[in-house]
């Protein structure tokens, strides 16, 4: 077993330089089911390199034994092999079977054991957590990024984001899982296993993250074109930093002040982007696309395909098919001076 | 021998082209070359418009940069060389990703609030042969874009041009007038209406508002 921790530890951290990231790999785990996936995973490893190597040593002191007879023959043609000779020595032939019946037992016990091993560890991560306070979430795959909804008791704190979560530490996340178009598949390895999100059937899964962090998600089931540019943030803030932030999402966008800020909201609303976008507090109220009320607070623009810099966001309004082809979002044919005036309303929405 | 070799050289040498040809129905190009489409006042079947009312039709697209009153389709995909009832050859009717695409768009912008899938209810019936204000492709993209009395929206300045017309390949397969190996064979919504690539032909009647059922 200490033979088999050292082989572990030394397989992981060359996993991990290879990857050169731990905010993206089950071999960091941050919450309790990802331990327990952890765990799980060192189980098996460790029985399985143990097992592999039993066996490949016994292959080969089988291979050596008894072939002295050949040795004296090395260079030359081989003579003819004698006639198998079928000679059972009663006593030799009961140790052989005897010791054949126990390696099977071991295999059978050792596979029962894994296999008790995978079902308490399948169960200890669909428990619910007995924790109060749960963080409800709702969130929907779409064709190529991640609705988030979240939910709470009373109506008018219900809010819509999109890509990125924020959640408490220490505290469980209960998630809804629902798909808009194809079959997506929710992944996010440092908190907790896959799970698929299916069209018209809800799924639920729940995880806690016990660090701070930004953890990497990734649809893990092939949606379309841009299957591999649908990506999702899990960001785990301390519970005080995490109830302010969800207090600001939870308002409004605030009106633009700026002349140049008022006519690029104009522009939103007259133009494409409010037949799919929703910003709080205005007449837009789009579904086919993210929820736009505080943008400028994300990381990321098009599920992690690009960074949230004025830059990108003005490439991604007018040629979103050069970053993401076939994404849903269609080239725009706006005006110099449209396009500034709406990126100077869009960086209003903090 | 070698006679006989001959017959798989011969039908590879027409099956590939086959091959070539038919693909293109479902080639997809996701980017419009150029991003601005051209526009041509050629489409125009009405000179009446909501709200004021333009000179002429060139004085409104030099009053306007973001274009005058209709786009043709873009070249992307096939070209626009071959008119065939219309003015204008739309060549997303050719393309069944385009048609498919228009269907997407056709729920995501809403049409189907009003015309429901294609059977009517607040707005007109789709999938059938009455056609109010034409049935042409550049008299649906200018239904689209222009809008209609009577309920209608102007959708001018909302949808990109490429996508109205991805719309209108749509619309029109709804009542069978797209080639069946373009037309999909299966909609993304409730089963009512048989699927547009065995709809029977429904050859455009023209009428007045006083005819409709």
């Amino acid at each position: 077993m200490i033979g088999g921790g050292v082989v572990t530890s030394l397989f992981n951290s060359a996993v991990l330089a290879a990857i050169s990231t731990d905010n993206h790999t089950a071999l960091a785990p941050t919450g309790p089911q990802a331990q327990h996936i952890f765990n799980d995973y060192k189980a098996f490893y460790t029985v399985c390199i143990i097992v592999y190597v039993l066996t490949v040593a016994i292959a080969l002191i089988a291979s050596r034994r008894h072939r002295q007879d050949t040795d004296g023959h090395k260079g030359e043609a081989h003579p003819p092999l004698p006639p198998p000779q079928l000679q059972l020595d009663p006593t030799r032939e009961a140790k052989m079977t005897f010791w054949v019946n126990v390696c099977i037992a071991a295999t059978v016990l050792i596979l029962f054991g894994l296999l008790f091993v995978d079902f308490s560890t399948a169960r200890a991560i669909h428990q619910f957590s007995s924790k109060p306070g749960a963080v409800n979430i709702v969130v929907t795959g779409h064709q190529w990024w991640w609705e988030v909804r979240y939910d709470d008791e009373h109506p008018q704190n219900v809010f819509t984001t999109a890509n990125e979560i924020h959640v408490p530490t220490g505290r469980p996340v209960k998630i809804v899982l629902q798909a808009a178009d194809v079959i997506h598949s929710f992944w996010v390895p440092n908190l907790t296993g896959k799970k698929d999100m299916i069209p018209n059937h809800s799924t639920e899964l729940w995880f806690q993250a016990d660090k701070p962090g930004i953890y990497w998600g990734q649809c893990a089931e092939f949606c379309g074109f841009e299957h591999a540019k649908m990506r999702l943030f899990v960001i785990a803030d301390p519970p005080e930093v995490f109830d302010g932030w969800l207090n600001a999402a939870r308002t409004p966008s605030r009106p633009p002040l700026e002349q140049i800020q008022k006519q690029g909201q104009q522009v939103f609303m007259l133009k494409q982007c409010s037949m799919c976008h929703t910003i709080g507090g205005t007449p837009a109220g789009g579904r086919v696309g993210p929820d736009l009320t505080h943008v400028m607070n994300r990381y990321t623009l098009a599920a992690g395909a690009i960074r949230n810099t004025p830059g990108q966001l003005a490439g991604w309004i007018l040629d979103p098919q050069v970053i993401k082809p076939g994404c849903r979002m269609p080239q725009n044919n706006l005006s110099p001076h449209d396009l500034q005036a709406l990126l100077e309303y869009l960086r209003t929405l903090q | 021998m070698k006679r006989l070799n001959r017959f798989p050289l011969a039908a590879l040498a027409i099956a590939m082209p086959l091959a070539v040809w038919s693909c293109k129905r479902e080639e997809r190009s996701f980017r419009v070359q150029p991003p601005a489409a051209d526009t041509t006042d050629k489409v125009i079947v009405s000179k009446l418009r909501a709200g004021q009312m333009m000179a002429t039709t060139t004085q409104r697209a030099a009053t306007e940069p973001s274009g005058g009153p209709i786009a043709p389709p873009p070249p992307g995909i096939a070209p626009a060389s071959k008119p065939s009832a219309g003015l204008v050859h739309n060549g997303y009717e050719e393309n069944a990703y385009a048609v498919g695409e228009g269907n997407r768009l056709y729920l995501a912008y809403n049409c189907v609030g009003c015309h429901f899938h294609g059977g009517g209810g607040i707005g007109p019936p789709l999938m059938d042969d009455t056609w109010i204000y034409g049935s042409n492709p550049e008299q649906i993209f200018a239904t689209i874009v222009e809008g209609r009395p009577n309920g209608m929206p102007s959708f001018r300045g909302k949808i990109v041009d490429y996508q109205v017309w991805q719309i209108v390949a749509y619309v029109r397969s709804m009542s069978g007038m797209l080639s069946k190996d373009v037309a999909p064979g299966r909609d993304d919504h409730m089963a009512g209406a048989p699927p547009p690539n065995s709809m029977r032909y429904q050859p455009p009647q023209w009428s007045t508002v006083g005819t409709i059922r």
